[in-house]
């Protein structure tokens, strides 16, 4: 992958991006990688299912509702599953436009057709080894973060 | 990484475009089935084998759909809701390649669950690096609804 310069014009406000992730280690891998990454972000990190959707679900006492531009959601995770969080943002009206990517170990046909039948945006299968999950975390960041383009953020055009 | 074929099917109706996403593919080292049509009109004449596209071996399902917002006959807007709204089509990876960068057309395509949504850079090389980006990502690591290969 290749290295584009920032965008020069239009306002950018950070990139929020909430991971989900239970296992220690691949979070620390993710956020490290990301968060050297040239576009400037901030990574909000929960480790199971629950704390993700107290965080993102509207509460009567004002709390939760979080917005974040992006969700990087494991599917194995304690307390509530990640295809049950991701069913559950996009049967909120508030959440559903946010887009979400499945980063887990499990290759499953079963799990891939369920998280595309909740319209997640895209399903990655973390590889075994060191290397390769550096490498799809580097391409992850090029595509996410400097190329696709977020509702309610806006970019400058071409860049 | 993946290593089996993919079909995608690429609408867009500038030929310049067209070229250099044709060629940028076809330099890409997975071997693919780029299929690329013009109007919107076609894109939903494709997807549901109807008029001259009705032989599946020569007009086979695609995987992904790589799809512009402006163009003839069937605005791209229309054509993500026709797709989403399918039994056949409603889990269909789309990633939008379109000129433009209007706050309402990006909300409106995550509205209607397009993936992704890229604005094509005017300047040569960026649209040939955003190219080689978007072919590492959708068809190495992203992983699809039914199976590829065939």
């Amino acid at each position: 992958m290749t290295l584009v310069k920032k965008p020069g014009r239009g306002t950018t406000a950070k990139l929020e991006i909430l991971l989900v992730e239970d296992d220690q280690a691949h979070a620390e891998l993710i956020i490290r990688c990301l968060e050297n990454h040239s576009i400037d972000n901030h990574i909000h990190h929960l480790s199971d299912g629950e704390a993700a959707l107290d965080y993102l679900l509207p509460k009567q006492d004002g709390g939760g509702h979080h917005r974040p531009h992006v969700i990087l959601l494991d599917l194995r995770l304690p307390r509530v599953d990640g295809l049950e969080v991701l069913r559950q943002i996009r049967s909120t009206d508030s959440l559903d436009g946010i887009p979400v990517i499945v980063l887990s170990t499990s290759r499953d046909e079963a799990d891939v057709k369920k998280a595309y039948s909740h319209h997640v945006n895209s399903y990655l299968v973390k590889p075994l080894d060191f290397a390769t999950f550096t490498k799809l975390l580097d391409d992850v960041g090029y595509y996410w973060l400097q190329w696709n383009h977020f509702p309610g953020r806006i970019l400058g055009g071409g860049h | 990484m993946n290593g089996e074929p993919l079909t995608i099917l690429f609408v867009e109706d500038n030929p310049d475009h067209a070229e250099l996403v044709m060629r940028s593919f076809e330099d890409h080292r997975v071997a693919n089935r780029i299929l690329h049509l013009s109007d919107g009109e076609a894109a939903v004449d494709y997807l549901f084998r109807r008029g001259d596209y009705g032989d599946p071996e020569k007009y086979p399902r695609p995987h992904v759909i790589l799809l512009d917002l402006r163009l003839p006959k069937v605005d791209g807007i229309e054509i993500l809701k026709i797709i989403r709204e399918s039994e056949d089509y409603k889990t269909i990876p789309v990633v939008i390649l379109t000129t433009s960068h209007a706050e309402m057309d990006v909300s409106r395509a995550y509205q209607y669950h397009a993936n992704s949504y890229l604005v094509k850079p005017l300047d040569f090389e960026k649209f040939t690096k955003l190219m080689d980006d978007l072919g590492f990502y959708w068809l190495g690591w992203n992983h699809y609804p039914w199976p590829r290969g065939g």
